[in-house]
C-alpha cells in the first residue's frame, strides 16, 4: 500500500473524527483542542497535494494564532461557565444545516467535476508543476525578501506601532484620573479631588 | 533560478528610518529614566514636577527632538542628492526620491517637532506618562513621511495604517476622560472602515493594471502610457476608491464625520498634529496619485474630486458656524480648509501642487498654535473650550488674545496673514486651469468661515461684567515657545511668503517612470 494512503488515511479519521467530536464536547477548551488536530489534520492533507505554503500557513495562521485568540476568550469569559443551550436566533438550527448541506453539495460538486473545473486547464498535476519551478514556497520568499522587502519591513514597524497602542490602552489607569493643576472647579463634581497643588 | 538581492539604498527612507529608531530608544529609555507606572508610587503628590523648564523629565523630549532633527538632516541630504542627480526611485520601485517627498518630509518633521514640544509640557501638567506618547508621535510621523514617498499603493496602505494607528491611540491618550475615549473609538471603528475602501481600491487598480507600483516597469504609469484609454472603467473606480480612503484622512466631506468627536476628544496638542499632519500625508499621497500618476486620466476622476471640494468647503463652513465649543468648531474648519487645498488638486498644474504643499505648510504651523493655545485655556480636561470660556481673555491675557486673534484672522484668510497668501495661491492655481467657479465657492465659504473666526474674536475682546470665570492660562516655557513660533510663522509667511513658495514650486518634481 501506498505510504501517501496511509497518511491520507490518519488525517481523514482524524480530521472528521476530531469535527464529529467537537460537536459533541461539552467543554470549550476541549472543543478548542479538537479544531486543533482537525486544522493539523487538514494542514497535512495540503502536504500530501504538494501545497507546502498553504500546510504552514494553515499551522501557523488557524492551528496557532486563531486558536490562541480563541482559547484567550475562552479563558477569559471563564472556562467553567455552563453555555445556555437555547438558541438566541429562531431558526438557527434548520438554516446551519440548509448551508451545511450546500456546502457539503459544493464539496462533491467541485470533487467530481475534478480540478480542471477549479485550476482551469492546466490538468491534475497543476500544482506539482507551479512547484517545480522555483517552487511555490520558494517564489513567495523571493518576492518578499526582494521586491517586496520594504512593505515587509514596514509591516513589522505597524506591528510595533499596534503593540505600543494596545499597551498604552490597556495599561492600567493608577491614579492619572486625578489630575494635578490649579485650574477651577471646571464646573463638575468630584473629578478633581486635588486642586491643592500651586502650579 | 538564483536569488537575485536587491538593490538597498537606505538614503530615499532615512528620516522615516531615522524617527522609527529613535522611537524605539525613547521606548527603551523610558524604562530606565522615564516616569515610573504611577501605581507603584506610594504618594501621589511626589509626581510634581519641579523648577526649570518642567523638571527632570527632559531626556524623553529632548531624545525625541534629536530623532526629528536627524530625519530633517538627512531629508536634506536626500535633497541634495536628488537635485544633483535628479529624482529616483528605490527599493525595487516602492519608494520615490524626489523634491516633493523631501519638501513633505521636513514640514512633517517641524509638525512632529512642535507636538513633542507641546505635549511634553501637556503630559508633564497632566502627570501622564511620557513615553509612549513621543513614541506614538515618532511612529506616525514616520509613517506620514512614508506615505509622501510611496510609490507603491501597498507601502501606502502600510504607513497610512501605521500613523493611523497611531493617531487612534494618541487621541484617546488621556484615558480619563470620557470623551477622549469615545472619539478614539469611533476614530479607530471609522478609520478602519476607510482603510477597507482604499484596501478595496488597491485591488481594483491591480485587477485594471495588473500592477500595484506607480511607476516602475510594468506600473501603473507605463501601463496608462502603453494601454489605449478604452477600458479603464475598472481603473477609475479603483482610483474612486482610494480617493475615499485617502479623503477620510484629510477630513473631506462626506467622509468628514469622525472629525469633530475626534478633534475634541483628543488632547489638544494630539488635535493640532491630527489637523496638520494627517492632512498634509494624506494630501501628499492624493497629490501623487492624482496630479501624476493618474493625471492621463483626469477627465475621469476631476469631476469626483470638483464635487468634494465644493461640498468639502461650504459644509465644512456652515456647519463651522454653528458650533459652540473651539475645538469642534476648528474640526469644521479644518474640513473646510481640506476643500480649499482640494481646490489645488484640481487644478493637475505644477503651481496647484506647490500651492498645495504651501497651503498645507502654513496651515499646519498656524492650526498647531491654535491648538497649543486651546490647550493653556481648556484646563486639565479640556472643559473649558466653549466659545463663551474665551470671554473676557483680552482683560486676561492681552497678548494671549493678540496671537489668537493673528492665528483665527489667518484661518479666515486675512491680508498680511500666511493664510491669505495661501488661500491666494491655491485659487490663484485652479483659475489658471479654468475652474474659476470653484474658486467663487471657495470665496464664499470663506467669506462664511470668516463668521465664526470673528465671532470667537468677539466674544475675547468683549468686556462684559457677567464675566462668570476669567480665562485662566496655565503655560510654561515650552507651550509659550510653540504659540509664539506659531505666531511669527504666521505673520512672516504672510508679509515674505516668496521664499517658501519658491521652494515649494523648487520641490515640485516627481520619480518618474
Amino acid at each position: 500500500m501506498n505510504i501517501e494512503v496511509v497518511v491520507f488515511g490518519v488525517s481523514f479519521v482524524v480530521a472528521l473524527g476530531s469535527s464529529i467530536a467537537m460537536l459533541f464536547a461539552k467543554n470549550a477548551v476541549h472543543v478548542a483542542l479538537f479544531l486543533v488536530a482537525a486544522q493539523v489534520a487538514l494542514a497535512l492533507t495540503f502536504l500530501l497535494q504538494g501545497a507546502y505554503f498553504i500546510a504552514a500557513v494553515q499551522i501557523i495562521v488557524y492551528a496557532g494564532a486563531i486558536m490562541v485568540l480563541f482559547l484567550f476568550v475562552v479563558m477569559l469569559l471563564g472556562v467553567d461557565r455552563r453555555e445556555a443551550l437555547i438558541e438566541p436566533l429562531s431558526g438557527q438550527r434548520t438554516i446551519a444545516v440548509g448551508l451545511g448541506a450546500l456546502l457539503a453539495a459544493e464539496i462533491v460538486y467541485v470533487a467530481v467535476k475534478g480540478t480542471e473545473f477549479v485550476i482551469g486547464g492546466r490538468g491534475e498535476d497543476a500544482l506539482v508543476t507551479i512547484n517545480e519551478d522555483p517552487g511555490n514556497v520558494k517564489a513567495l520568499a523571493r518576492a518578499l525578501f526582494s521586491d517586496y522587502l520594504l512593505p515587509f519591513e514596514a509591516t513589522s514597524v505597524l506591528l510595533v506601532v499596534a503593540i505600543v497602542g494596545v499597551m498604552v490602552l490597556a495599561r492600567r489607569m493608577g491614579h492619572e484620573g486625578f489630575l494635578r493643576e490649579t485650574t477651577e472647579d471646571e464646573g463638575s463634581e468630584g473629578a478633581e479631588t486635588d486642586a491643592e497643588v500651586p502650579a | 533560478m538564483d536569488f537575485v538581492a536587491p538593490k538597498i539604498a537606505l538614503s530615499g527612507i532615512a528620516p522615516e528610518i531615522a524617527l522609527a529608531a529613535t522611537a524605539l530608544l525613547v521606548l527603551l529609555a523610558d524604562a530606565f529614566i522615564g516616569d515610573r507606572p504611577r501605581t507603584l508610587r506610594p504618594e501621589h503628590g511626589s509626581a510634581r514636577p519641579g523648577s526649570g523648564i518642567l523638571g527632570n523629565r527632559w531626556h524623553l523630549p529632548l531624545l525625541s527632538l534629536i530623532g526629528f532633527g536627524a530625519a530633517v538632516y538627512l531629508a536634506l541630504d536626500a535633497w541634495d542628492r536628488v537635485d544633483a542627480t535628479g529624482a529616483t526611485t528605490q527599493f525595487s520601485g516602492m519608494i520615490a526620491v524626489d523634491g516633493f517627498s523631501v519638501f513633505v518630509k521636513i514640514t512633517l518633521a517641524v509638525f512632529g517637532a512642535l507636538t513633542i514640544l507641546l505635549g511634553h509640557e501637556y503630559l508633564v501638567r497632566r502627570d501622564l506618562e511620557e513615553g509612549e506618547f513621543f513614541a506614538l508621535v515618532l511612529f506616525s510621523v514616520a509613517g506620514m513621511m512614508l506615505m509622501a514617498s510611496s510609490a507603491d499603493l501597498i507601502v501606502t496602505f502600510l504607513a497610512l495604517e501605521t500613523f493611523s494607528i497611531a493617531l487612534y491611540v494618541l487621541v484617546g491618550y488621556q484615558r480619563s476622560r470620557l470623551d477622549g475615549q469615545e472619539a478614539a473609538m469611533k476614530y479607530f471603528l471609522l478609520g478602519a472602515f476607510s482603510s477597507t475602501f482604499f484596501l478595496l481600491g488597491i485591488a481594483l487598480v491591480f485587477g485594471a493594471t495588473g500592477s500595484t507600483n506607480l511607476y516602475g516597469e510594468g506600473g501603473i504609469t507605463s501601463f496608462l502610457a502603453t494601454t489605449p484609454a478604452a477600458d479603464l472603467s475598472l481603473l477609475v473606480l479603483g482610483a474612486g476608491l482610494l480617493i475615499v480612503g485617502l479623503g477620510f484622512k484629510v477630513a473631506a466631506v462626506p467622509f468628514h464625520m469622525w472629525t469633530p468627536d475626534a478633534y475634541q476628544g483628543a488632547p489638544s496638542p494630539v488635535t493640532g498634529f491630527m489637523a496638520a499632519g494627517s492632512k498634509l500625508a494624506g494630501f501628499a499621497a492624493l497629490l501623487r496619485l492624482l496630479d501624476v500618476v493618474l493625471f492621463p486620466l483626469r477627465w475621469d476622476w476631476r469631476p469626483l474630486v470638483i464635487g468634494i471640494a465644493v461640498v468639502t468647503m461650504i459644509v465644512g463652513s456652515i456647519l463651522a458656524v454653528v458650533q459652540d465649543d473651539i475645538k469642534r468648531m476648528l474640526a469644521y474648519s479644518s474640513i473646510a480648509h481640506a476643500g480649499f487645498v482640494f481646490t489645488a488638486v484640481i487644478a493637475t498644474n505644477d503651481r496647484g501642487i506647490s500651492g498645495a504643499l504651501f497651503y498645507l505648510a502654513t496651515y499646519g504651523l498656524t492650526i498647531v498654535g491654535a491648538f497649543a493655545i486651546v490647550a493653556v485655556l481648556g484646563g486639565p480636561e479640556e472643559r473649558r473650550t466653549r466659545v463663551n470660556d474665551f470671554r473676557g481673555l483680552f482683560a486676561a491675557h492681552p497678548l494671549l488674545a493678540g496671537i489668537l486673534t493673528l492665528l483665527m484672522l489667518s484661518l479666515a484668510g486675512v491680508p498680511i496673514t500666511s493664510g491669505f497668501v495661501a488661500k491666494l495661491v491655491v485659487f490663484g492655481a485652479a483659475v489658471e486651469a479654468g475652474y474659476t467657479w470653484v474658486v467663487v465657492v471657495g470665496a464664499i465659504a470663506s467669506a462664511i468661515a470668516a463668521f465664526f473666526y470673528l465671532r470667537i474674536l468677539v466674544v475675547m475682546y468683549m468686556v462684559d461684567a457677567e464675566v462668570a470665570e476669567e480665562p485662566k492660562a496655565v503655560m510654561g516655557p515650552l507651550s509659550i515657545g510653540v504659540i509664539g513660533l506659531s505666531a511669527a510663522a504666521t505673520l512672516v509667511l504672510g508679509l515674505f511668503w516668496s521664499p517658501l513658495i519658491e521652494l515649494a514650486e523648487k520641490a515640485t518634481f516627481f520619480a518618474g517612470p
